[in-house]
C-alpha cells in the first residue's frame, strides 16, 4: 500500500499527487515512469514520474481523468492508499552532452516535460519550452517551467493564452531564425507525429515519449511494442523514449484505440456512479 | 498389492462443460482411489523414480504411508523436498521423469507418482491445518532471492529450514511467476498456488511485491542492506515473436500478454477493470504448453473456433500429451505441418486474416527432431480474429543491464558455473529458467534447492 501525501487539483480534469514509495525514489530519473493498480479490480496503468522528493521519498505524478482508472485514482484523497505502485521502470531519457534544447510539450504531457526540463536546465543546458493546451484553463506548471527554462512559449487552441494555435506554428517560426542541438516532444501522439515531422526537414534530432498500453512494465507482456524503423521494440524497457523520425505513430494511435469500447463503456459506468465509488 | 496394468483413472470434468468455464479439469483422487493406486507400487529398493526426480523426494517412502492410510506423513514425507505438492503433482511432465522409469511402466502404465502427490497435497490442505511443522534454528542470516516463481520458492523453503532470514523480491503485485500469471486455473487452481506460498509466509518467509530488482533496487543494494547472499530466479518472461509482417496489429498477442490478462488480471470476469480482446476465430502460433493454455483459455473466454498453427506434425509437439489430448476433446483445432508468414489486418488496424504456407518434414536437425521444410506455392490465408504467439521467451535482461559483472549468453541467460548457480559475481547464484531458458516447474525448483544448499555452504 503506497500513501498519499498530498493531492493537488492542477485544473478541473488535471491532478497532481505526491505518493510515498522510497524504494522508488531510490533510483528515479526523468523521463522514467511507474505503474499502478488503484484497487483489487483495477487495471494496471503506467504514468510517468513528474517529480522525485528524494528526502521524503515521494514520487510525483500528474494524470488527467480520462477513463475508469484515471477516474478512481481521482476519488482517492490525501492520506488514503493506492494498492500497487511500481517503478522506476523504462530508460532515463538522454541528455548527456546537450548544449542547447528545445522541449515541446502538449497538455498534460507537461507533467513528463517539467522534469525533463528540470534535470537540463540544472545540468547547465540552455532550454527552451513551447507548451501548448486547449485553453487557459487546462494550462499545467506554469511557475514551475519558468523556473528552469530559458525562453517560454506557449499556446492555446482558443488562443486564451499565449499565441492561438498549436506549438507546431510557434516550432516553425523559431526555426525559421535560429536551431537546436535537440527537440524532445511530449504530448499527444499527432503533436509529436506533426513535430518530428518539422525537425527531420531540420535534421535536428529529436526524441519522443510514447505511452502504449501495458501490463507489467518489464518486457514480460510485450503489449508495448511500437515499430521503430523497421525494427520492432518494447516501449516499457527500450523506452519509452524513441528517435521522434523513426516512430510509426499512425501504428501507435491505432493500437492505442484496440480496447476503446470497453475503456468508454467503463468510464462512463463509473462516472454515473458518482463520486461515492470506493 | 494391485495388479491393473493401467493407473487408477482420474475423474475429469466433461469437455464440453468444462470448455466454457476456468474450473479445475482433472478433479482428483478419493482417498480410497489413492490407496488403490499406492498398492501399484512395488517400492523398489533401488528406487529409480528418486533419481528421476529434480528434487528428489523420497517417491516409494510416501507411497508407503498411502497405502498405510498415513496421508498426513505422507505429506510430511514430501515437503521435506518439496513445497509445492500440490503444484506439482499438477504441472509436473512425470511421464518424462519419475514415471518415465517407473519398474510398473514395463509392462503396463507407471504408478500415478503425480496423481498421489496431488491427492496427498489437497488432502492436507483440507483437513484445515494448513502448516507443517519443521524446527527453524535461526541463524541471523539474511539472503535475498529475485523472482517469487518455481525457482525462487523453493530456494526459499530450502533456506528457511536452514535458519536464514528470507526475502523474496517479486516484480509483479501478486507472488507465482509463472504459476500466477502463465497456468491457467483450469490447469492450476490459483487457491492451491496462494496456498502453498502461504505457508511460506507464515513460516517467516518475507514477500515483497512491487519491487523490481534491476529497476527499483539494484543487486548493490540489497548487499548494501545486509544481505549475505542473493538468488536470482526471475525465470525467461521476455516473449519471443516471429518477426513477419502485421505482428503490431491489434489482435495479435503474446502468449504471455494473453494468459497475463487472463490470470493475473482475470479480464475475463465482468468487475475487472482490465480489457482483452474476444472474437470468434482465435489462431495460436507454437505447440508447448503454453500454446495449448492460450488456446485452451480462448475457448473459455468465448471463441468459435481455436486453431493451434504448429510447423511439425502432432507427433513432434512439445506440449504434454494430456495436454493435448484434453485440448483435443475440448474441440481445440489443430493444424499441423503450418507456418505462419504473414498476418493482415483491416482498414482500422485489427487483424483479420493470416497467411500461411504448408510444411513437410526433412532429416533429424540438432533438437533431434525432423526439420520442418516448406513446401513451395502451398500458400494460402484464412480469416482469423486473433492471433496469439506462442514460441517461447527468453530471460530478462533487467537485472544484467544494471549488473555489467554477471554474465549472460547471448541469449540473455545468466551463466552459471555448475548446477548450484554460482554466477560471475560474488554471492550471486541464480537458477531455474533465468538459468535455462525457458524449461519446467520442477526443473527450477530442483535449480532453486541446489543453489540454497550452496548458499549454505558458502555462509556457513
Amino acid at each position: 500500500m503506497y500513501k498519499i501525501i498530498l493531492k493537488k487539483a492542477l485544473t478541473d480534469q488535471i491532478t497532481q499527487m505526491n505518493v510515498y514509495a522510497p524504494d522508488v525514489v531510490k533510483h528515479a530519473k526523468a523521463g522514467q515512469f511507474v505503474i499502478l493498480r488503484v484497487d483489487e479490480s483495477g487495471e494496471r496503468i503506467p504514468l510517468t514520474i513528474a517529480d522525485v522528493d528524494k528526502n521524503d521519498g515521494t514520487i510525483t505524478i500528474i494524470f488527467q481523468v480520462i477513463g475508469k482508472t484515471t477516474y478512481l485514482l481521482n476519488q482517492k484523497k490525501e492520506n488514503e492508499y493506492i494498492l500497487d505502485f511500481v517503478g522506476p521502470l523504462g530508460l532515463a531519457t538522454n541528455i548527456d552532452d546537450l548544449q542547447n534544447v528545445l522541449v515541446i510539450s502538449g497538455g498534460v504531457g507537461s507533467a513528463i516535460a517539467y522534469p525533463l526540463c528540470k534535470a537540463l536546465f540544472n545540468q547547465g543546458t540552455y532550454v527552451d519550452l513551447i507548451a501548448g493546451y486547449k485553453s487557459i484553463s487546462q494550462m499545467i506548471l506554469y511557475n514551475e517551467f519558468e523556473a528552469v527554462t530559458h525562453h517560454q512559449f506557449y499556446t492555446t487552441d482558443d488562443g486564451s493564452f499565449g499565441k492561438k494555435g498549436f506549438v507546431t506554428d510557434v516550432l516553425k517560426t523559431l526555426l525559421e531564425k535560429q536551431t537546436y542541438d535537440h527537440v524532445f516532444a511530449i504530448g499527444p501522439i499527432v503533436m509529436m507525429k506533426a513535430v518530428s515531422e518539422i525537425t527531420k526537414l531540420y535534421h535536428i534530432p529529436t526524441t519522443v515519449s510514447l505511452n502504449p498500453i501495458m501490463i507489467d512494465g518489464t518486457g514480460m507482456c510485450g503489449g508495448c511494442r511500437v515499430k521503430i524503423g523497421n525494427q520492432m521494440k518494447f516501449a516499457c524497457v527500450d523506452g519509452p523514449d524513441f528517435d521522434g523520425h523513426l516512430v510509426d505513430y499512425d501504428n501507435l494511435l491505432k493500437r492505442n484505440q484496440m480496447y476503446v469500447e470497453k475503456e468508454s463503456k467503463d468510464f462512463n459506468e463509473v462516472k454515473s456512479r458518482g463520486d461515492h465509488h470506493e | 498389492m494391485n495388479k491393473s496394468l493401467v493407473k487408477v483413472s482420474m475423474p475429469v470434468l466433461d469437455p464440453l462443460i468444462r470448455n466454457q468455464n476456468f474450473m479445475e479439469v482433472e478433479q482428483g483422487y478419493t482417498p480410497y482411489d489413492a490407496v488403490l493406486e499406492a498398492n501399484r507400487c512395488l517400492e523398489c529398493k533401488h528406487m529409480p523414480c528418486v533419481n528421476a526426480c529434480p528434487v528428489e523426494i523420497n517417491i516409494p517412502g510416501f507411497i508407503h504411508e498411502i497405502k498405510e492410510k498415513n496421508f498426513d506423513k505422507a505429506y510430511q514425507i514430501i515437503t521435506n523436498d518439496s513445497m509445492l505438492p500440490a503444484v506439482c503433482g499438477r504441472v509436473c511432465p512425470q511421464e518424462s521423469q519419475c514415471e518415465s522409469v517407473c519398474v510398473r511402466s514395463i509392462k503396463g502404465e507407471s504408478v500415478g507418482i503425480g496423481r498421489l502427490e496431488r491427492f496427498v497435497a489437497d488432502y492436507h490442505y483440507e483437513q484445515e491445518h494448513s502448516t507443517c511443522d519443521f524446527d527453524i534454528h535461526k541463524n541471523d542470516m539474511k539472503v535475498a532471492i529475485v523472482g517469487s516463481g518455481p525457482a525462487g520458492l523453493s530456494c526459499a523453503c530450502e533456506l528457511l529450514k536452514r535458519g536464514y532470514d528470507v526475502t523474496i523480491y517479486e516484480a509483479l503485485h501478486a507472488p507465482g511467476g509463472v504459476l500466477t500469471y502463465g497456468i491457467p486455473a483450469f490447469r492450476l487452481p490459483k487457491s492451491i498456488v496462494s496456498k502453498e506460498i502461504n505457508n511460506l509466509i507464515e513460516h517467516g518467509v518475507v514477500l515483497k511485491t512491487n519491487t523490481v530488482i534491476g529497476k527499483t533496487l539494484y543487486l548493490e543494494d540489497l548487499f548494501e542492506d545486509g544481505f549475505k547472499a542473493i538468488f536470482i530466479a526471475t525465470g525467461a518472461g521476455l516473449p519471443q515473436f516471429l518477426n513477419i509482417e502485421g505482428e503490431t496489429l491489434n489482435g495479435v498477442y503474446s502468449a504471455n500478454e494473453f494468459l497475463t490478462r487472463v490470470n493475473l488480471m482475470k479480464a475475463y470476469e465482468k468487475d475487472q477493470a482490465t480489457p482483452i480482446y474476444k472474437d470468434e476465430i482465435v489462431s495460436v502460433v507454437g505447440g508447448g504448453n503454453v500454446a495449448m493454455d492460450a488456446a485452451r483459455s480462448a475457448l473459455r473466454l468465448g471463441a468459435k473456433q481455436v486453431h493451434i498453427i504448429y510447423r511439425r506434425s502432432i507427433d513432434e509437439l512439445p506440449a504434454r500429451k494430456a495436454e493435448i489430448e484434453h485440448a483435443l476433446e475440448e474441440g481445440i483445432i489443430f493444424d499441423m505441418l503450418t507456418n505462419p508468414v504473414e498476418i493482415i489486418g483491416d482498414s482500422y488496424g485489427f487483424v483479420k486474416a493470416m497467411k500461411c504456407v504448408k510444411m513437410k518434414l526433412g532429416e533429424l536437425d540438432q533438437s533431434g527432431r525432423r526439420r520442418p521444410i516448406e513446401i513451395e506455392g502451398s500458400e494460402f490465408e484464412f480469416k482469423t480474429d486473433v492471433v496469439i504467439i506462442a514460441v517461447g521467451t527468453t530471460p530478462n535482461p533487467l537485472i544484467s543491464k544494471t549488473s555489467p559483472d554477471l554474465d549472460i549468453n547471448h541469449k540473455g541467460c545468466i551463466i552459471t558455473i555448475d548446477e548450484t548457480g554460482i554466477t560471475s559475481k560474488a554471492f550471486v547464484f541464480a537458477g531455474g529458467d533465468a538459468v535455462t531458458g525457458a524449461a519446467t516447474v520442477i526443473e527450477a525448483m530442483g535449480a532453486g534447492k541446489k543453489s540454497a544448499v550452496a548458499i549454505d555452504q558458502i555462509l556457513s
